[in-house]
């Protein structure tokens, strides 16, 4: 079956601090038939999140798919709190990379 | 069918605007200016140290438009969050700036300072101990050692504190830290609209005309909030809201889309619709105000925790570069060994290897480096400067001149692109205070005092 990158159809694949103790990742499709093709392929989920960023699920604190911003998003808690010692992205801008390589069964 | 109008100039404030889209702005008769002016996201240290995220510069710029059109347009003008992370500094930073303006440009206000530092601990070790403080996500439970220790604590208003100012006739109102939605939703649930919509509205605007496309912080927009609905629209012709940018503006930089979390309750936007109204405005509606049956207000709070000194440096030679791991820790052992008088605690060392994992550290699935250069910043923060400077440069030294394995390029091992090579950055603070407090009165840590110019 033909394969598809996260990164060749959303329109939006963000990172950003939610509070200084959560990072929360946004995933925005062009249009409602991407987004529901991508809803009804079950690969993104709370576990495959996880897997990502070697985190244990717990750590998932959120999964929500919203119908109408056609988007799927995911909060993780912080490795460490925004801008405390072993900070590595204070604004949290730069963690979603991870995200745009997910393939997509097409 | 009533109407209110809120004019949102900029993101930040200080981050500067279109005059274009500003003047585009007043046309449309707003009756209210509103922006934020803080955030954590610039991490603890300007609440720790006290001082703001944009320049003061920067921030004169932008609030003499706001001033100058709300004075002739006898409109209030609100600002939150002044200064960055509106505690005490930062709100007379603000009020020496607007003052400076007032006189400059002959306006004459009656000005609100709300005030949001929490200078009374024992006002929190009470509400400790009675149990009325909780944490707010995953944060560990409050004790009274961060309550003591932290450098600065700030509560985070609601909508109640700026209504109060503008009842008792604030003509600007310069608010310590407030919820971002709060200074664009004051007047229209002040007006008896839906409190619901007024606060969405506020998500949407308090980011300037980031909502829209092409997005950006640094530009104007307009909400018109009306009794069951509202709209956003960009004042920039260049822009245009569309369903889906303001539908995505509503999960931004939050843990839940479905809810947009606030002092006042939690709006559910869970049955919102997004439709388009023109071909640049969007028409939202649906937005509901659940409220509860208590009042919590949120803490911020910051500690000094340590102080740092880094020394920054490149690497290019490709023996290296495949061994940089054993570098980094033959420079670990070397520290231990060197500084085996001074306790552990008392420093840590951190690598920032960017081509390796400088950006997302233990979170980076890439394990392989593919980069012919690294960039290396070497991190010390210990329990005082002079510590941090001596460690660090016993560690740059020791990496400089490390005999890695095969190792021909005997000069040197870091290309540094500054003289000195470390550099001292002062303080490094946390945030300790991320809790919820419960209040009687959403007012009751938000005192407010008028000045007249």
């Amino acid at each position: 079956m033909k394969k598809v990158k996260i990164k060749d159809i959303a329109k939006v694949v963000r990172s950003k601090n939610a509070g200084p103790f959560e990072l929360t990742f946004d995933i925005i499709f062009k249009d409602k038939e991407t987004y529901e093709k991508v809803k009804r392929s079950g690969v993104i989920t709370k576990e495959l999140i996880a897997e990502l960023y070697h985190i244990p699920v717990e750590q998932v604190l959120y999964f929500v798919e919203f119908d109408p911003a056609n988007a799927i998003k995911a909060t993780i808690v912080r490795p460490v709190d925004s801008g405390s010692i072993g900070e590595t992205d204070t604004y949290g801008a730069q963690q979603h990379a991870p995200l745009l390589d997910i393939e997509i069964p097409w | 069918m009533r109407e209110l109008r809120v004019l949102s100039p900029v993101g930040m404030l200080g981050y500067g605007f279109p005059e274009e889209s500003f003047q585009e702005g007043i046309k449309r008769s707003p009756d209210v200016i509103a922006v934020d002016a803080g955030s954590t996201d610039a991490g603890p240290h300007k609440l720790g140290a006290g001082v703001g995220i944009v320049s003061r510069w920067a921030t004169k710029r932008d609030l003499t438009f706001m001033l100058k059109a709300g004075y002739q347009n006898r409109i209030p003008v609100l600002v939150g969050s002044a200064g960055g992370s509106g505690a005490e500094k930062h709100l007379l930073w603000t009020l020496d700036i607007v003052k400076e303006i007032a006189k400059e440009n002959g306006l004459h206000f009656k000005i609100a300072v709300i005030h949001a530092e929490i200078k009374d601990r024992d006002y929190l070790r009470r509400k400790l101990r009675e149990g009325k403080i909780k944490p707010l996500g995953p944060v560990p439970q409050l004790t009274s050692k961060e309550i003591d220790e932290a450098i600065r604590i700030v509560a985070v208003m609601g909508v109640h504190p700026h209504i109060k100012a503008l009842e008792l006739g604030a003509d600007v109102v310069i608010a310590g830290r407030s919820n971002d939605p709060a200074m664009f939703a004051a007047l229209g649930i002040k007006e008896g609209y839906d409190p619901g919509l007024a606060l969405h509205m506020g998500k949407i605007l308090e980011c300037g005309a980031m909502a829209s496309t092409p997005g950006t912080t640094s530009d104007c927009m307009m909400g018109y909030l009306r009794d069951d609905h509202f709209l956003v629209e960009p004042l920039n012709p260049m822009r245009r809201c569309t369903t889906t940018t303001v539908a995505a503006h509503t999960l931004y930089e939050k843990s839940s889309p479905l809810h947009i979390i606030g002092p006042e309750g939690v709006v559910d936007v869970t049955n919102c619709k997004f439709e388009q109204e023109t071909e640049r405005a969007v028409r939202v509606s649906g937005s509901k105000l659940i409220e509860p049956d208590t009042y919590w207000v949120k803490l911020e709070g910051a500690s000094k925790v340590a102080y740092r000194t880094i020394s920054i440096a490149g690497v290019r030679d490709p023996i290296m570069i495949k061994q940089i791991d054993e570098c980094e820790n033959a420079v670990r052992e070397a520290v231990s060994e060197y500084f085996k008088s001074i306790p552990e605690e008392n420093y840590r060392l951190i690598f920032h290897i960017y081509g390796k994992n400088g950006v997302m550290g233990k979170l980076e699935p890439q394990k392989e480096i593919t980069s012919h250069e690294l960039g290396i910043i070497l991190e010390v923060v210990a329990k005082d400067q002079e510590l941090a400077n001596t460690i660090c440069a016993f560690a740059r030294s020791t990496l400089m001149h490390y005999s890695y394995k095969g190792r021909i390029a005997t000069a040197g091992n870091l290309a540094f692109p500054y003289a000195p090579s470390d550099i001292p950055t002062g303080p490094v603070y946390k945030f300790t205070v991320h809790h919820l407090v419960q209040v009687d009165d959403p007012c009751e840590l938000f005192p407010i005092e008028f000045v007249e110019i």
